[in-house]
């Protein structure tokens, strides 16, 4: 399988042995009481990377960019940031800014003084800040909103401001909680390509963290996919989506069909599974999985195909059912067809054309097939 | 145009039932607004008017001890008669003795001086309640108030007991031997702050907590996070968005300290000079009313100016909220 590379080409140091990381939690375990945070875990991240924590509420996300933040301290194990340990410094002491998910805009101070206060207390020259901060309005398109207080701003342009406020001091790292969050959904899609730019721009190391799978598949380089405290896994989008490393991954990132079954043969070419659908699957993407092993073969909807008549091969990567329901998205419509089993398997295809020479609908027999490369084999 | 008009025309005149409703509602409306109008001019305007027109009158020794007294049973010509007699001598009479001017000056010293220390001693104590855990708060809170549930009289009646030369407090401080003197508190101003920054505490407190609690915690490490000790937070952000609250404690401890009798009378001593203690002297002691009254009118209108500015600060504070 060849290997599926950052969005950004040219851009993958952590393919590169030699490459540094520039961030690294290094067994890191954070606990608040009886309650375990963040458990045991080491990730690295490197310089200019767009870097994306993503999972479910309450997975340690937001813990993990605390600590790097200085908000919290570990329980055990090391923070580094440029080879720095940043045990014990304290949050106005570290080269890394953040911004706030409630966007902490001081509402007693004008979008102009929210940006110079972090200039300011660096003891910048009065000129050098009015320049910087003008720069910085420039960049966010606020210029004209400069002496507004943060109350008389609608919400896309309190991100804005909170976002020229992060980045004013030039952090080495900026940490971004749940940036976009606060934005409906329109607003949300136009920012993520200009927080993109902006992280170009300013070739800043950005860790954003959110539980928006599509933000995190736009926006960054890698992903990690956080899960109780651990890492489930580190990768670039593609590879999350197309080649996930786990059940967990597969299910919490996109949309999934999961064939649970046993592997009957392998050979140089792939395995053979017999599934507990009753489809006999054969696939190239094997994976570690061994003869004999339980393993589950997941399939995106997109890459099964819906039609009446059956296809060319129907011993193998197909099965007849019937259509159990229609969801019609205007894009694409998505079948849900129930085997002989009961399991519904989703089949997502395309509407490329205005009207389908096949039409299919509701209770219509149905063959759903697939191509050999369509899924991977997850043994976790 | 015609045929917007019948569209419209055809509309149902909003979801009233009839204009009998709609009209019943607006009285209703007065109704409920008049309330507290009517409380005011009944308790407060009323009683006010009253003691104005005493102002204006004369001592006489008689019940009530002051004349003209209005006369219904002259009719309205009794009225004007009683409204001629009436003059501004008593108001002439408060500036030609100094005695009140020192006194209106002495209190508004002495409150303005205790509620900065009131807000000195509250404001770590609202902080603290206010940064507590929110299951700790509303016991703190409980706290604060709980001296109001004994008798106020009692409470500053309990400090003599503490303060005097023989009080708890100077037998403490002898019996540890960090004085071999006792002190003399009782009868001075130190006694006067004392009692009044006691007494009045929550009344700073309660504003105080109100506004640093309702303050997100982000904020404070959003400036930490641009470079900000946390020293330098609290001046820089904590500070200037409790400013509501700190004018609120400081204007509702100020305004009754200005006019406080009980605490000057039982813990200040003969030799302290405010103008509570004055107005008393002239009701009870010299039985002038009509020159109390108008020493009251004074202090009213002495303390409308820091009501007023009260008010402006509240509006503006809730302009401001967001």
């Amino acid at each position: 399988m060849q290997s599926l590379g950052s969005i950004r080409r040219d851009f993958s140091p952590w393919n590169d042995p030699a490459a540094k990381p520039y961030i690294v939690f290094d067994q890191v375990t954070k606990k608040f009481g009886d309650f375990t945070a963040v458990n045991n875990l080491s990730l690295s991240i490197y310089e200019r990377e767009f870097f994306a924590l993503l999972g479910a509420s309450g997975c340690g996300k937001s813990t993990l960019l605390r600590m790097l933040a200085g908000f919290e301290e570990p329980t055990s194990g090391r923070i580094l940031l440029d080879g720095q340990d940043l045990r014990g410094i304290p949050p106005y002491r570290r080269p890394v800014n953040m911004m706030f998910q409630s966007y902490a805009l001081f509402p007693h101070m004008t979008v102009e003084a929210n940006i110079a206060f972090g200039l300011k207390q660096e003891g910048m020259e009065s000129s050098k800040i009015a320049d910087r901060v003008a720069e910085m309005l420039r960049l966010v398109k606020l210029e004209q909103f400069a002496k507004r207080k943060p109350h008389q701003l609608s919400g896309g342009q309190r991100q804005r401001v909170a976002l020229a406020r992060s980045v004013a001091k030039r952090p080495k790292v900026l940490l971004l909680d749940e940036p976009l969050g606060a934005l409906d959904k329109k607003l949300r899609e136009e920012t993520q390509f200009e927080l993109m730019d902006l992280q170009q721009k300013l070739g800043l190391t950005f860790v954003v963290v959110t539980h928006d799978q599509e933000e995190a598949m736009t926006m960054a380089d890698r992903i990690a996919i956080l899960d109780k405290g651990e890492v489930m896994q580190v990768a670039t989008p593609a590879e999350i989506y197309e080649a996930p490393g786990s059940r967990f991954v597969a299910n919490f990132v996109g949309n999934v069909n999961m064939f649970e079954g046993m592997v009957t043969a392998r050979d140089a070419s792939g395995v053979s599974i017999n599934s507990e659908s009753g489809i006999a699957i054969r696939t190239e993407n094997a994976g570690d999985a061994q003869s004999g092993a339980k393993v589950a073969y997941a399939v995106r909807p997109e890459k099964i195909k819906v039609s009446s008549r059956p296809p060319m091969d129907t011993a193998n990567n197909a099965a007849e059912g019937e259509i159990y329901d229609i969801a019609y998205l205007g894009d694409m419509t998505v079948y849900y067809v129930r085997l002989a089993n009961g399991l519904v398997v989703k089949a997502a295809s395309l509407n490329s054309a205005r009207l389908t020479d096949d039409p299919l609908t509701w209770n219509d027999r149905a063959w759903i097939s697939f191509k050999p490369d369509s899924g991977v084999v997850l043994t976790r | 145009m015609s045929n917007a008009a019948l569209s419209q025309a055809g509309l149902p005149a909003g979801t009233d039932a009839g204009p009998g409703t709609k009209l019943l509602r607006a009285v209703a409306g007065r109704v409920v607004i008049a309330v507290p109008y009517l409380w005011l001019l009944l308790f407060f305007l009323i009683p006010f008017v009253i003691v104005f027109k005493i102002s204006l009158s004369q001592t006489a020794i008689a019940m009530p001890p002051y004349v003209p007294v209005f006369d219904l049973s002259e009719g309205i010509f009794g009225l004007f008669a009683s409204l001629r007699e009436l003059s501004f001598e008593n108001y002439l009479w408060l500036t030609e003795d100094a005695l009140y001017f020192n006194a209106y000056l002495s209190s508004v010293m002495i409150a303005g001086a205790s509620t900065f220390l009131t807000l000195l001693v509250g404001y770590p104590i609202a902080y603290g309640m206010a940064r507590a855990p929110a299951t700790l708060r509303p016991i703190l809170l409980m706290l604060v108030i709980l001296p109001f549930w004994t008798s106020f009289l009692i409470r500053v009646y309990a400090w003599i007991g503490i303060l005097k030369p023989e009080g708890l407090l100077n037998q403490f401080l002898l019996a540890i031997g960090v004085i071999d003197q006792p002190l003399i508190i009782m009868n001075t101003h130190t006694a006067i702050f004392i009692g009044i920054v006691y007494s009045y505490l929550p009344f700073m407190v309660l504003p105080l907590y109100s506004a640093l609690e309702k303050m997100d915690y982000s904020l404070i490490e959003a400036a930490q996070d641009l470079g900000c000790p946390p020293t330098s937070a609290f001046w820089k952000i904590t500070f200037p968005l409790s400013l509501p609250g700190v004018v609120a404690g400081c204007l509702l401890v100020f305004i009754p300290a200005v006019g406080e009798f009980v605490i000057p009378d039982l813990l200040g001593g003969s030799q302290t000079l405010m103008i509570g203690k004055t107005l008393w002297n002239e009701f009870f002691a010299n039985r002038d009313w009509p020159v109390s009254s108008a020493v009251a009118v004074i202090l009213l209108l002495l303390l409308v100016v820091p009501i007023v500015l009260f008010q402006n600060a509240q509006a503006r504070a809730q302009e401001q909220g967001r």
